[in-house]
This record gives C-alpha cells, sequence and structure tokens, in this order.
C-alpha cells in the first residue's frame, strides 16, 4: 500500500494536498483497493460547498458504494473532469490521474494541521487491516 | 483476503471486472474449497434423500447431477444444492459454506430411520472450478477422459494431471465450466497445471467478487441474498426443483403445496438501472413513488456496462410493470433519491450457444 509522505489523510481514507489555499482531493491506495473496480464517482460540481467531515459525494464499485468526504471547509472550484469517462483512474492512479476535485478552503476552515500525517495513516490503516 | 464463512476467501487476484471479462471471454480458474461436501451412502440413500430434499436423487442415474434445495417443514429454504449421483448407492452433496452444517445436521436427523450414512466430506474435498468458453480446451489436455462425453450436470472420476479427481460440467457462472474435487494435497498441483496450461488462452485465478457478478447476470440465486429460510423454492421463481409428484412424503411437502397452489407472495425480477447508481442489497423497489418490494443483490454488470438487480417484489407490482406503458413509474430508492430502473426478464445474460 502506497502512503506519499507529502500528503495529509483522514480517517475517512481521502488524502489531500494543499497548495496555498487550494486543496487537491482524491481516495487513497488503501481504499481504492479495498473498494475494487471503480465504476461511478459523484464528485460536487464546482461552485458547490463543501464541509470539513460531512459527506460529499460517492464512489460506486462493484461490490461497494461509499461516501467521500470532504477533508476541509471551502467551496469545489474543479471537479477531475476525467473521471466521469475513466472512473478505473482512481484504481490505476490514485494519488495522480484518479484525484477526484480542488476544493478553495474557506479563511476560518480546519487547515493542515487537523489532517493525518503519512505516518499517522499509515498506522490508522494497519489497525483496520 | 477476506472472511467468509471462516475461510480466508480471494474477493479478486487483481480487478475483478477483468476477471469477469475473462470467464466471459476465455476462461477463469477459481478455488471454492469452501464449499461444503457431504455424502450419503447406503442401500437407503436414494430414499432418503428423497425425503430430505425436494427433489427427487434416487430417479437421477449414476454420473448424473442435480440443482435442488432442502427446504424446513415450513417450506423456507434452508440450502440451495447440487446433488451428484457418484454410484447406485453414494451421493455426493455441495452445500453452500455457510450452510455445511445446517445441512449436515438436517440430513442426519432425517435419513434416520433409513439404512443410510451422512458423512461430512468438506475437509477431504478441494474444489476447483474451470469456467468460461475456453475450459474444455484447456482442461482437455490434461485429462484421461474426454470431455466431449461428460454432459452438463454430469460428473466422472478422472485424473486432471496425474491426480484423482472428481471430474464434473457444473459451475455458477452461466458459462460451460468444470468443477474438479480432489484430495486437499492435490489440489495445489491441479491448480498450477491448470493455470500454466491456460496462460497461453487467457485464463486467470478469479474471485468471489467476479464468481458474484457472474451469477448475479446468469440470474442464478444466492443464498442469503435471494434465498433464505423465509423465501419458498417457489417465491425463488425455482418451483420446478420440488418434485410433487415423487412417491411418498418429503420435509415439506404439505407446506409448499399449499404455496403452489396459492400462488406466490412475491417473485423475483430483474431489474436494469438508467443511471450508473447502483441498486444495492436491501434497497426499496418503488412504484410510483411507493416502496412495493427489495433489492437481494445488484452490481454494475461488466458484460452489459449497466446497474443490475434482483428484487423481490410484489406479484401485481410485477405484473403491471411488465405490461409496459408506464414509463418512469419503476424505480429504485438508492440512499434517498428514486433512481428510474426498468424490469426485463432474467437472466440478464445467456451466453451463445
Amino acid at each position: 500500500m502506497i502512503v506519499p509522505d507529502e500528503l495529509r489523510y483522514t480517517a475517512e481514507h481521502e488524502w489531500v494536498a494543499i497548495d496555498g489555499t487550494v486543496a487537491s482531493v482524491g481516495i487513497t491506495d488503501y481504499a481504492q483497493n479495498s473498494l475494487g473496480d471503480v465504476v461511478y464517482v459523484s464528485i460536487p460540481a464546482a461552485g458547490t460547498a463543501v464541509t470539513a467531515g460531512e459527506p460529499c459525494g460517492e464512489v460506486e464499485s462493484t461490490k461497494s458504494v461509499s461516501d467521500i468526504y470532504s477533508p476541509v471547509d471551502g467551496e469545489v472550484i474543479e471537479a477531475n473532469p476525467e473521471i466521469e469517462d475513466d472512473p478505473g483512474l482512481v484504481n490505476s492512479d490514485p494519488y495522480g490521474a484518479g484525484w477526484l476535485m480542488r476544493i478553495r478552503l474557506a479563511d476560518d476552515g480546519p487547515q493542515a494541521d487537523d489532517l493525518l500525517t503519512a505516518e499517522q495513516y499509515a498506522e490508522l490503516t494497519k489497525e483496520d487491516e | 483476503m477476506t472472511g467468509f464463512a471462516g475461510w480466508q476467501m480471494p474477493l479478486r487476484y487483481r480487478s475483478e471486472t477483468a476477471e469477469h471479462h475473462a470467464v466471459r471471454r476465455a476462461a477463469g480458474l477459481f478455488d471454492l474449497s469452501h464449499m461444503g461436501e457431504i455424502s450419503v451412502t447406503g442401500p437407503g440413500a436414494g430414499a432418503a434423500l428423497d425425503y430430505a430434499l425436494t427433489g427427487q436423487p434416487s430417479a437421477v442415474a449414476a454420473g448424473r447431477a442435480r440443482y435442488t434445495m432442502i427446504c424446513a417443514g415450513n417450506g423456507g429454504v434452508l440450502d440451495d444444492l447440487i446433488v451428484y449421483r457418484l454410484a447406485d448407492q453414494e451421493f455426493l452433496i455441495v452445500a453452500n459454506a455457510a450452510n455445511t452444517k445446517v445441512v449436515q445436521d438436517a440430513l442426519a436427523q432425517r435419513a434416520d430411520g433409513y439404512d443410510a450414512q451422512v458423512t461430512d466430506r468438506t475437509a477431504d474435498y478441494a474444489l476447483i472450478a474451470i469456467q468460461g468458453p475456453a475450459a474444455a480446451k484447456i482442461l482437455g489436455p490434461l485429462t484421461d477422459i474426454s470431455l466431449d462425453g461428460v454432459k452438463y450436470y454430469a460428473s466422472h472420476r478422472a485424473h486432471v494431471s496425474g491426480r484423482e479427481a472428481l471430474l464434473a460440467r457444473t459451475g455458477y457462472t452461466g458459462e460451460d465450466g468444470f468443477e474438479l474435487f480432489t484430495a486437499p494435497g492435490d489440489a495445489e498441483h491441479v491448480w498450477t497445471a491448470l493455470a500454466d496450461a491456460g496462460s497461453g488462452d487467457g485464463l486467470v485465478p478469479a474471485g468471489l467478487a467476479a464468481r458474484d457478478t457472474l451469477r448475479l447476470e446468469a440470474g442464478m440465486p444466492l443464498y442469503g441474498n435471494e434465498l433464505g429460510p423465509d423465501v419458498t423454492p417457489f417465491d425463488a421463481g425455482l418451483g420446478r426443483v420440488v418434485k410433487f409428484d415423487k412417491p411418498g412424503d418429503f420435509v415439506g411437502r404439505a407446506a409448499l403445496q399449499a404455496y403452489a397452489e396459492a400462488g406466490p407472495r412475491r417473485v423475483l425480477v430483474g431489474l436494469t438501472g438508467a443511471t450508473r447508481r447502483v441498486p444495492r442489497h436491501g434497497y426499496a423497489v418503488l412504484w410510483h413513488g411507493q416502496a412495493r418490494g427489495t433489492v437481494t443483490s445488484g452490481a454494475p454488470s461488466p458484460t452489459l456496462g449497466v446497474p443490475i438487480a434482483m428484487a423481490y417484489v410484489d406479484p401485481e407490482m410485477a405484473r403491471l410493470a411488465a405490461a409496459g406503458g408506464a414509463g418512469g413509474a419503476l424505480a429504485v430508492d438508492i440512499r434517498g433519491s428514486a433512481e428510474p430502473a426498468t424490469m426485463v426478464d432474467l437472466p440478464f445474460y445467456r451466453r451463445a450457444d
């Protein structure tokens, strides 16, 4: 299982890359592996306000469906346009081409300090296994 | 890997979608050693099974097999089974892993008074299935029997790659294929021989996830989803497995007769989804916004490319939906939103041949 050091994580198995005021979000390698082949992802459209810890979309795989939780407060500025036609990108490249959305952080929203480090996330998923 | 009825089972080896397509287009290799095997032997074995099951195993020729069920006295399904008649006085029953003990106990109790022995043989058999259009081509050169002589739902003692096996032309995928019962110590050898022989023909190992979507496309019921103690064979559209014309009493006869005469309380139907959201087990089926049934199994169909589901609905709703003309009336409640669905005939997929 791949857990890149430079990313932050949530207990709901999202990864977050924060660059200035914009957070890129996807699901982790652990999540895509647990879900199996992803067949459909519902991602909030640009302009949607999202709240940390609240469901904002869903991932359908062969065996199950899971909510996507926003890791931060803010507004969606872009949903990955490739995912609609090729949801398998979430499996093949979860930290790259399989990214789900970019969120402009709310001024007073939780910052990266509230998210898990790679080490903490790796520990969490070890306990899950 | 996943826990399954006390066994560690592969949910998938790589991509379950790729495994599914391989079985439809070439072949897949399944480790089904978790399945329960129960032998019933002795001069009274056939009569005991006629009493214990809905079918009539005593009328099955040696070397042939039947799909059948074991029901409770009230007509509820305890398990669905395949009964192989290996010899005049020897039957092998394959049960679902989670039900093996229930079936074993019921058979032992029901065979009391017959000259028959009921033995749990689960630990004596590994079970490997090779399924798909290329299955016969791959298996043929590894066996010492002609597969042309093994009809659908027939079994034959054979050697596979030099190891003894009971070779049966049965399966749970909707494709041609074979199931091989071997000694546990021979399983790895047989698995490897098949995997090596089939690699050039597109054979891949396939896990539980692919097995589930394959059987769902083929409209085959799964115990715990379409079948259970509160379901009769008639509910599931499988009344044909209840042989009322066999001589003598059998467990559940009176209750099943009443169900057969009363008509089904609910019917098992096929649904396809009009959006990409997938109906899942337990979701409500809506007719004009009213809940009229429940999804038993659902998945994105790799072969059809749309969500498919089986559901129990009330007979009147099924009749109205089949009559058509009510566009938009049928939907599935997918986590709070009514997603349009269409009722279709089962199975969703039937192989061409």
